[in-house]
C-alpha cells in the first residue's frame, strides 16, 4: 500500500525521526491559516498524490508571502499533475502539505528497502540528493552507499556512522544523521514498509538533519496488524475496478488491450497475457481468482471483466488443479446467464474435471467457445477479436 | 531418481486442523506419502484426517516420536514465520511452506534464523515439490504427473502444471517438480534447485519458469552458463506486464525498471539457456533440446 508524504512523515516523526513542520490541507483558505501558524517568510506548498517527481510536474512551490500561499494552493488543488511515475494521464491533485521552509545546506539520498538478492534489508545513502536513486545508479553508482543490516540485530550504530561520514557530514551533524537512520530504520521495521525513501535528506544551516520529502510502500500482507496505518489508505489514488476486485480478494490489473482475462494462479495469468500478444491480440487485464476460486468468486471475476468497456472478448484459461473445472465452468454460466454477455467469450479448461466443465459450457447453450491448449485458446481469441 | 523427497521422506504436516491443512494431508496420503504427523498447538494428543494421522503440540515431539524429516506447513500467515523456525529449530532439513501472505519482514527473519540453523527451506507461497510416483509434498494435482527424467522449478504454481502437463502429454515424465515461490524473500532460490538437479544423476534436463521482479533468474543464468551440465529450458511470465505494478505474486513487480522479462530473457538466452517466448512451447522445446 502506498501512502502520501505527509502520512510518511507522520509514520517517522512518531519514531523520532525529524521532519521539518507541516499541516495537510484541501483548500486555499485553510492553506493561508497553516502558513500563518506555522509562521517564517518562506513555505512550501507540495502537491499530495502517490506518484515521484512531483517539483518537476510543477507541484511543488516556493511561496513568500501568505497572498502566495492562497494563490499557490489554489493552483494545485484540483490540478492534474502529470509526472514520470503518473503516466499521460496524470493524477488529479485533492490535498497540499504547507510546509515550513527551510535553510537548506545539502541535500542527500536516503533509503531502505528489502535486498532481495540477500534476503536482508539494504540501507543506502548518497550525496546525489534530490536525484531519481536509478539515475545515480546507472552513472555514478560508486556514489551510492551501502550497508546490509543483520535481521536480528538491525542497523547498527557504526553502520549509521559509515554511511554517515560517507556523506561527508561532520560535527554534530554526524549523530544527529545516525541517530535519524536508525529511527528510519526503526519505523521501516516498525510499521512493515517494504519501501522507505527520503529524497532529499537535508543538512540545513544550523547543523540539522531532516527528512524534506517521505516515500513509504507498507507490506499489504502486514496491514493485518498495523491498523493506523491501514486507515491511512486513499481510495481515489486507485483504480475503481482494482479496488472493486480486492473486495472479492481478486487480483486484478487494468491494461489496455481488447481482450479480457480470467486465469487462476498469477504466473498463469501473466503468461496467458503474454501468449495473448504473441498471438496478435492485446490483453485488457491481469486477473488471477486465486488457487481456491470459489462459484461466487468466478461470478464477481466475470462480472468486472465486462465492466470494461474496451472488452471485445474475454479469454477464461484454468489449469484445474485443486480447483475443479466443472467447479469453473458452473461460475461462468451462472455470471453469463445474469450478465448480458455480448462478446465472445473463449474458454480453455485443463486438468481435473475439464471434459464435465467443457461438457457444461457446450450445453449452457450461451454461445461460449471451448477450445483445447493454450496456443489455440490465444489463437481463437486474437481471431475473434481481429476479425 | 529424484531431489529433495522421494517414497522414503516422511511428513510432518504443521497446521494439519485447518481446513487447508486437513484437506491437502489427505491429498498427500491419498497420493501415497507417508504423512506420519501434524502439528497444531493445543490439540497434540488427538488426530487428523480421519484418524490416519497423530496430532502433537509441538514440532520437536513430532520429531521425536515419529522421526518426520520433511515439514509441510499450512499455517496461516501471522504465525506462518514462527512455525518455520519451529521446523528449523528441531533441525528438520527440509521445510516447505505452502502458506501465502506471509509479511516480508517475517520472512526476512525466518530466512535468516533458517540459515543459521543450517536447514533448507521451500517457499512460502509456493505450491510444495513433488517427485511424480514417490511423494507428493504440496497443493499440486498428483495426477498430471507422471515420473520421469526431467526437472522442474518455477516461481509459479499453475503455471508449472502448464509446463507439467505439456510434458506428460508429450510422454516426458519428471524427476522432481519444485515450486519455490512467488515471494520476495523466499528460502530457495533457482540457482539452489538447478545445483541439486544438476547433481542428480536420473535428471537429464531442467524447465525452470521465471517471471517479472527481482535478479533470481539472471543469477541463475549465469550459474547455468559456468556450471550446468544438462539442458535448461527457460519461460518468463510477464512479457506484457506493466511496470510498477504488482502482479498477483508479491514478488512479480518491475520496479525501478529492472526485473522486466526482456532483460531477463536476454541474459538466460546469452547464458545457453533455451528460451521460449510462448508459455504453450515449454513441453515441446524439452522434447526438442533432449532429441526425444
Amino acid at each position: 500500500m502506498k501512502v502520501h508524504e505527509y502520512q510518511a512523515k507522520q509514520v517517522l516523526a512518531s519514531y523520532g525521526v525529524p521532519v521539518p513542520r507541516s499541516e495537510v490541507c484541501d483548500n486555499p483558505e485553510d492553506a493561508v491559516k497553516i502558513a500563518d501558524k506555522l509562521g517564517g517568510s518562506v513555505w512550501v506548498v507540495k502537491a499530495q498524490i502517490h506518484a515521484g517527481g512531483r517539483g518537476k510536474g510543477g507541484g511543488v512551490k516556493l511561496a513568500r508571502s501568505l497572498d502566495e500561499v492562497r494563490k499557490l494552493a489554489g493552483e494545485i488543488i484540483g490540478m492534474n499533475l502529470v509526472t514520470h511515475q503518473t503516466g499521460p494521464e496524470g493524477k488529479e491533485v485533492n490535498k497540499v502539505l504547507i510546509e515550513e521552509g527551510q535553510n537548506i545546506e545539502r541535500e542527500f539520498y536516503f533509503s531502505i528497502l528489502v535486498d532481495r538478492a540477500t534476503s536482508t534489508p539494504i540501507v543506502m545513502a548518497s550525496t546525489e540528493g534530490g536525484m531519481e536513486i536509478e539515475e545515480v545508479a546507472a552513472e555514478n553508482p560508486d556514489a551510492i552507499l551501502k550497508v546490509w543490516a543483520d535481521p536480528a540485530v538491525g542497523l547498527t550504530g557504526f553502520q549509521a556512522r559509515q554511511l554517515a561520514f560517507g556523506l561527508g557530514l561532520e560535527g554534530k551533524s554526524v549523530n544527529r544523521a545516525v541517530k535519524l537512520m536508525i529511527n528510519c530504520y526503526n519505523a521501516f521495521v516498525g510499521a512493515d514498509a517494504t519501501l522507505l525513501e527520503i529524497n532529499p535528506l537535508m543538512l540545513n544551516a544550523e547543523g540539522d538533519v531532516l527528512a524534506l520529502d517521505a516515500k513509504m510502500d507498507l507490506d499489504d500482507n502486514a496491514l493485518y496488524r498495523h491498523k493506523d496505518i491501514a486507515a491511512m489508505r486513499d481510495l481515489t489514488e486507485e483504480d475503481a475496478k482494482e479496488i472493486e476486485a480486492s473486495k472479492h480478494d481478486l487480483n486484478y490489473i487494468a491494461l489496455e488491450g481488447n481482450v479480457g482475462c480470467m486465469v487462476n494462479g498469477a504466473g498463469l495469468a501473466m503468461a496467458t497475457m503474454d501468449i495473448i500478444k504473441l498471438a496478435g491480440a492485446q490483453p485488457a487485464n491481469f486477473l488471477d481468482v486465486g488457487g481456491g476460486a470459489t462459484q461466487e468468486r468466478v461470478e464477481e471475476a466475470f462480472k468486472l471483466i465486462l465492466s470494461d468497456d474496451n472488452v471485445k472478448a474475454v479469454l477464461i484459461n484454468i489449469f484445474g488443479g485443486i480447483v475443479r473445472c466443472d467447479m469453473i465452468a458452473r461460475g461462468v454460466i451462472e455470471a453469463a446467464k445474469s450478465q448480458h454477455v455480448s462478446v465472445p467469450v473463449v474458454v480453455r479448461l485443463e486438468g481435473t474435471n475439464a471434459e464435465e466443465g467443457l461438457k457444461l459450457l457446450e450445453e449452457s447453450g450461451l454461445g461460449l467457445v471451448p477450445v483445447q491448449g493454450l496456443a489455440k485458446a490465444a489463437e481463437k481469441v486474437a481471431e475473434v477479436v481481429g476479425g | 531418481m529424484s531431489i529433495l523427497v522421494n517414497k522414503d521422506s516422511r511428513i510432518v504436516v504443521q497446521g494439519i486442523t485447518g481446513s487447508q491443512g486437513t484437506f491437502h494431508a489427505s491429498q498427500c496420503l491419498a497420493y501415497g506419502t507417508q504423512v506420519v504427523a501434524g502439528v497444531t498447538p493445543g490439540k497434540g494428543g488427538q488426530t487428523a484426517v480421519d484418524g490416519q494421522v497423530d496430532v502433537f503440540n509441538t514440532v520437536k515431539e513430532a520429531v521425536t516420536k515419529t522421526g518426520a524429516n520433511v515439514s509441510l506447513i499450512f499455517v496461516p500467515p501471522p504465525f506462518a514465520a514462527d512455525a518455520i523456525m519451529e521446523a528449523a529449530d528441531s533441525q528438520i532439513p527440509l521445510i516447505i511452506c505452502i502458506t501465502e501472505g506471509i509479511p516480508a519482514l517475517d520472512m526476512v527473519k525466518a530466512y535468516d534464523y533458517v540459515q543459521r540453523k543450517g536447514v533448507r527451506l521451500v517457499g512460502p507461497n509456493c505450491p510444495g515439490v513433488i517427485t511424480p510416483g514417490e511423494a507428493k509434498i504440496g497443493i499440486m494435482p498428483g495426477h498430471i504427473h507422471m515420473p520421469g527424467r526431467v526437472g522442474v522449478v518455477s516461481r509459479s504454481g499453475t503455471l508449472t502444471y502448464e509446463a507439467v502437463g505439456q510434458l506428460t502429454a508429450q510422454g516426458i515424465g519428471q524427476s522432481t517438480c519444485v515450486g519455490i515461490g512467488g515471494d520476495p524473500v523466499i528460502g530457495s532460490n533457482f540457482t539452489d534447485i538447478l545445483k541439486l538437479f544438476n547433481e542428480d544423476p536420473d535428471t537429464d534436463g531442467v524447465i525452470m519458469i521465471g517471471e517479472i521482479g527481482g535478479t533470481a533468474e539472471d543469477v541463475a543464468a549465469e550459474w547455468v552458463r559456468d556450471n550446468m551440465k544438462k539442458p535448461v529450458v527457460g519461460f518468463i511470465a510477464g512479457q506484457t506486464a506493466p511496470k510498477g505494478k504488482r502482479m498477483g505474486h508479491a514478488g512479480a513487480i518491475i520496479s525501478g525498471g529492472q526485473g522486466t522479462a526482456a532483460d531477463k530473457m536476454k541474459i538466460m538466452e546469452a547464458c545457453g539457456i533455451h528460451v521460449v517466448k510462448s508459455p504453450a512451447d515449454m513441453g515441446a522445446k524439452m522434447k526438442e533440446t533432449l532429441g526425444l
